[in-house]
C-alpha cells in the first residue's frame, strides 16, 4: 500500500494555503475492516491526509530542502462519518512558518460541507532545539516523491519544482 | 502591547499553556516548570513560542529561548554538560531565566527544565518593554 493519503491538488498558493481532495472508495481495503459492516473514513486517515497536503505546502514553501515532520495535532476534530463514494476536501493554511518550524490550520469538507478542522505544528527537523543529526538525504521528501510530484504537475500549477 | 502589566502578560501566557499543554489553569502557576510540573515536551516549545507570538504579536526566535552557539559549542559543552564558560554565556543571552538549580548540574539535555511560568512572563514582558 502507497502512504499517500489524498488524490490531487485542486490548489496550491506556494507559502500560504493548499487544496487537496480525496476521493473515498470501497476498493480501499481498509474500509473493509473499519468497519465490516458501515465503511467510514477512519479520522486518524483524515488527520494524516491533511499532514500530507499541509506537509507538502510546509516544504515546498523552502523548496523541499528541509525535513518537514508532523511534530503536534493541536486539534483534530471531525463533526461527521464519511461514507465510501465521497470526496474528501483538505484545505490547509500556513498560520506561521519560521526557520525551524510551521504550524497550519485546517478545514476538512465532505462532499462540500464542512466536516472537521485540524490544526497542526510541523518541525523542520535539521533546525530544531535538540541538536540531534539526522541523516543528510530528505527522507521525507524523497526522489520518488519528487517525481511523483513532478509528473502531477500541470501547466496551472504554481509549484516550482 | 508595551503597557500591559505583568498580570495581564501572566494571564495571557496562561491561557496559551493551558490550550498548548491541556493543563489546568491552576496548574499554571509562576514557578511551574513547563517540563516536570506541566509535562512539555521539547516538541511542545516550538507550539508554545507559536502561540506566543500570536497572542502578543511579537516575534520569539529559537536563538532568544535556546542559543545554538552556546548550548552546541564544543568549548562550551563538554561530556553532554555545560562548563563555567558555557554558564556565563549562556546566562548573557538568555537573561530572564533563573539557572540557579541547572547550574547544580548543568546537562543540556536538562536545559528545559529551567524555564518556568515566570521565566516565560520575564522574556515577553521585556520583549514587549523592547519593542
Amino acid at each position: 500500500m502507497r502512504w499517500i493519503w489524498f488524490d490531487r491538488f485542486e490548489e496550491f498558493q506556494p507559502g500560504r494555503m493548499a487544496v487537496a481532495v480525496k476521493n473515498v472508495t470501497l476498493a480501499e481495503d481498509h474500509l473493509h475492516d473499519h468497519f465490516p459492516d458501515f465503511p467510514v473514513m477512519p479520522a486518524s486517515l483524515m488527520i494524516e491526509g491533511m499532514a500530507q497536503t499541509a506537509g507538502i505546502l510546509v516544504g515546498e514553501a523552502r523548496n523541499f530542502s528541509e525535513k518537514v515532520i508532523l511534530a503536534k495535532i493541536k486539534r483534530a476534530v471531525f463533526h461527521e462519518a464519511v461514507r465510501p463514494g465521497s470526496k474528501i476536501r483538505y484545505e490547509a493554511t500556513i498560520e506561521q512558518l519560521t526557520d525551524s518550524a510551521a504550524s497550519t490550520v485546517g478545514r476538512v469538507f465532505c462532499d462540500e460541507r464542512e466536516i472537521g478542522q485540524v490544526d497542526l505544528v510541523f518541525s523542520h527537523i535539521d533546525q530544531n532545539m535538540s541538536g540531534l543529526r539526522f541523516p543528510e538525504e530528505n527522507f521525507v521528501f524523497t526522489e520518488e516523491f519528487m517525481g511523483l510530484l513532478r509528473g502531477y504537475r500541470s501547466a496551472s500549477d504554481r509549484v516550482a519544482l | 502591547m508595551a503597557t500591559m502589566t505583568r498580570d495581564e502578560i501572566f494571564e495571557k501566557v496562561r491561557e496559551s499553556l493551558v490550550e498548548a499543554l491541556s493543563v489546568d489553569d491552576s496548574d499554571v502557576t509562576e514557578s511551574a516548570t513547563l517540563t516536570r510540573d506541566l509535562g512539555a515536551e521539547s516538541i511542545d516549545i516550538l507550539d508554545i513560542v507559536f502561540r506566543l507570538e500570536k497572542a502578543f504579536s511579537i516575534k520569539i526566535s529559537q536563538e532568544e529561548l535556546m542559543p545554538r552557539d552556546v548550548l552546541s559549542n564544543p568549548e562550551y559543552v563538554v561530556g553532554g554538560k555545560l562548563n563555567s564558560a558555557g554558564m556565563t554565556a549562556l546566562r548573557e543571552r538568555v537573561p530572564d531565566a533563573d539557572f540557579s538549580q541547572f547550574e547544580a548540574d548543568p546537562k543540556i539535555d536538562k536545559i528545559l527544565d529551567v524555564f518556568t511560568v515566570g521565566t516565560i512572563v520575564n522574556f515577553v514582558q521585556s520583549k514587549l518593554n523592547r519593542a
